[in-house]
């Protein structure tokens, strides 16, 4: 398709692709601030909450953290790679966020189970409801970051559309930092 | 596009050729004007569907429990129906996609001076996830149970449970359609606001945009700021009704009032994302039929977006009576009562504006005038509503659905007629008839105060809103007060008979009716320097703006406009 003349001008001098971006995230943060809004209040109203939250498994949130964190490292040096016009570098750099992405749903994937077998299923309780609702729109976020960065390192790697591999990357600090918000409420604060 | 019409030359002409083509152009079209007219023939026809509700549940209020002509007996559950999807019709079926999705469509590129969206695909996605919406919508009335009846709040514990709603699958239903249409405008907003920030055409500066602009784009980013916490209340809804979490069950440490928080949150943004469109119209439509400058752009534009954030801080209001705290009541009358400023602000902006002008009453303006005149008693009776003293004795009586119809009619059908009358020459390069017009017009108008004043006597009287059959209660089936419930009925038969009026008029000009030239109006904004209707990329060659769109009887000028672009 041919880019009509409306995407390829900057009257804002913000590139279009970016500010779309941001937009698309301002709209994303109240979704998760309305969620997590909600959650605190509860939280602050029903102490025995945290009773509740001693059974997460801070050790493997830590640990997700961290993956997650490094991930967003290798987004950062894929963008560098992509300012310096080197598509195939970018490409390698977006798999390696993407195998971080991966690694940190396998992980949820076996606290969960571990959790379901012991009946903290999302039903057992109103803080068991936060916590899958919350990590699961945000997994969901995950899993729809990897998709779309496979698409993006697959243009990238034929160094085309290199732009993108930053837009991916902000957003990906954006889901990364969703995390960041997600793991001292559902499983720090005790 | 080039390629698939080589293809289809070589290929044996095939009667799914035509089919094709005929597909791709209406219904796959990524053109801007297009899936404005997809939007706005859409929001028409649902439209229909919630007048048809309005028409069968009035009939109920009026004459209890006799067959309505064209649906039968009414019960208690289908009148809760009706009642329901009405309010959600209007809203989020007719209104949205009108007022900003075809509008915003239609003019963003067209005034901003440039050839489409900034993102042509991700608008047609908006359109058909729009569309999916409201035939998931249409699906819920025919499922086992029937469709939702809990009110277009969707208040739980009664939208949670099916024990209590008796319509197992209607509110998942319902809820999945509203969480879909709010996908199809965020994603439509985002094109919006960035087509108007980043697609300007040269030389136009941020206050050289025409206020429709700026009013569809400040509405969408009120929707894009206030709709997340309902998004994430919808999956906690729509988990309650399903899986049976417990975050509205009080039984189970769930809070219902927490559901109104996060649907009001929404829910009084949202009036005026859908109020703001419209005014952006009226202030078109008044200084090009007054041949005036606006008064004070800059004024409107900030007042604008002090409304907007204002009307973060009013949702409450919505429930004095749900056991909120007496002092958060308080708080909320107080910025509830401080909203009606800047909106009353604007008003007199446009009354100064008509001042000393030289007006001429074509269909249009006199649209865009009863909107001003009728939103002005939708605001003023907002007043007592908002007193929360007040509120506890009008709550939930017709005196608010008075009130609110005083301000969704104006929004939402005024508005659009006169959007559409206005702007009906540019889109179909045709002209609407004055005369059959000034019919509708007129009828309409009066049929819509008859049937809304008395429903504020009513109101003040007692009769509380969701009742199905007065004839239960004796103190309220006074003929007296039975002979307003049928006048108002009556006007709404009256008004509804010259609809089709309008809907003759509307279809056959699109063929019939006087051709229009570029532009007719003498308007000064860009969509009225391209040809009518505009051809694909609009503008040729793309325009340069050179003023701000309300220069009109500039002194020294022999003619009485200055259109944007031209350079002298």
């Amino acid at each position: 398709m041919v880019k009509p003349i409306a995407t390829l001008r900057s009257a804002s001098g913000v590139p279009t692709g970016r500010l779309a971006l941001w937009w698309v995230i301002a709209s994303e943060i109240v979704i998760f601030g309305g969620l997590l809004g909600s959650y605190l209040l509860h939280r602050l109203g029903h102490p025995e909450w945290s009773t509740y939250a001693s059974h997460t498994n801070t050790w493997a949130g830590a640990f997700n953290t961290l993956v997650l964190l490094t991930s967003s490292l290798s987004a950062v040096l894929g963008h560098k790679a992509a300012e310096a016009g080197d598509g195939k570098k970018a490409a390698k750099m977006l798999m390696f966020t993407c195998l971080g992405g991966l690694t940190f749903l396998v992980v949820k994937g076996f606290e969960w189970t571990y959790e379901i077998q012991h009946g903290y299923t999302i039903t057992a309780n109103g803080f068991w409801s936060f916590y899958y609702t919350a990590a699961g729109l945000h997994g969901l976020h995950v899993i729809a970051g990897c998709i779309i960065m496979l698409f993006v390192a697959a243009d990238a790697r034929k160094n085309k559309e290199l732009q993108r591999v930053e837009l991916i990357g902000i957003y990906w600090h954006f889901v990364d930092l969703v995390w960041i918000f997600l793991f001292p409420l559902l499983y720090i604060a005790k | 596009m080039a390629q698939s019409h080589a293809h289809d030359d070589h290929a044996h002409a095939h009667g799914n050729h035509h089919e094709e083509g005929w597909f791709l152009k209406y219904f796959w079209s990524t053109d801007h004007k297009m899936i404005a007219k997809q939007y706005l023939l859409t929001g028409m026809a649902l439209g229909v569907i919630g007048a048809y509700f309005a028409y069968v549940f009035r009939m109920q209020a009026a004459f209890p429990n006799k067959p309505v002509p064209g649906y039968g007996l009414v019960t208690g559950a289908d009148y809760n129906a009706l009642v329901t999807n009405h309010g959600a019709i209007m809203i989020f079926w007719v209104a949205m996609p009108v007022l900003i999705a075809a509008f915003g469509n239609f003019l963003i590129p067209l005034m901003v001076g440039c050839d489409d969206m900034v993102f042509p695909r991700l608008n047609r996605l908006s359109y058909q996830i729009f569309l999916i919406s409201a035939i998931v919508l249409a699906g819920s009335f025919f499922v086992e149970g029937g469709a939702f009846g809990g009110a277009w709040t969707s208040y739980p514990p009664l939208s949670a449970k099916a024990e209590y709603n008796l319509t197992p699958l209607g509110p998942t239903l319902w809820l999945a359609a509203v969480a879909l249409e709010f996908v199809a405008f965020l994603l439509g907003g985002i094109n919006f606001v960035t087509t108007a920030m980043n697609s300007r055409a040269p030389g136009m500066k941020a206050f050289d945009l025409p206020m429709a602009v700026w009013m569809i784009v400040i509405a969408s980013i009120l929707f894009m700021c206030s709709v997340g916490p309902l998004i994430a209340g919808a999956v906690m809804l729509m988990f309650d009704q399903t899986i049976g979490t417990g975050f509205f069950d009080p039984d189970r440490g769930g809070d219902p009032v927490l559901w109104q928080h996060l649907f009001w949150f929404f829910g009084h943004p949202e009036v005026y994302v859908v109020l703001l469109p419209p005014l952006g119209f009226v202030a078109e439509i008044i200084t090009t039929f007054s041949r005036k400058r606006l008064f004070a752009y800059k004024t409107v534009l900030y007042t604008t977006i002090g409304t907007g954030v204002l009307s973060f801080f009013v949702w409450a209001h919505h429930q004095f009576i749900a056991g909120v705290d007496p002092r958060m009541s308080n708080v909320f009358s107080v910025t509830t009562v401080l909203i009606s400023i800047p909106i009353a602000e604007l008003c007199f902006v446009y009354i100064a504006t008509l001042y000393a002008g030289s007006i001429s009453f074509r269909v249009p303006m006199l649209w865009a005038l009863a909107f001003i005149a009728e939103f002005l008693v939708g605001g003023v009776t907002g007043i007592f509503l908002g007193a929360s003293g007040a509120d506890i004795y009008f709550h939930d009586t017709y005196f608010v659905v008075a009130h609110f119809h005083y301000t969704f009619f104006p929004i939402a059908i005024i508005g659009t007629f006169a959007g559409v009358t206005y702007w009906y020459p540019k889109m179909f390069g045709r002209h609407m008839d004055e005369t059959l017009g000034k019919i509708h017009f007129w009828v309409t108008i009066a049929g819509f105060n008859g049937i809304f004043i008395p429903l504020f006597i009513l109101g003040a009287a007692g009769d509380h809103r969701r009742i199905f059959d007065y004839s239960n209660f004796p103190e309220l089936a006074s003929p007296e007060l039975q002979a307003m419930r049928v006048f108002a009925t009556v006007s709404l038969l009256v008004m509804l008979a010259v609809q089709p009026i309008f809907a003759w008029n509307f279809f056959r000009n699109m063929w019939k009716g006087k051709i229009a030239e570029a532009n007719p109006w003498n308007a000064n904004t860009l969509e009225w320097q391209c040809p009518s209707p505009p051809p694909h990329g609009n503008f040729n060659p793309m325009p340069e703006v050179y003023r701000g769109p309300y220069e009109y009887s500039h002194p020294g000028r022999a003619d009485d406009f200055w259109p944007q672009n031209s350079p002298t």
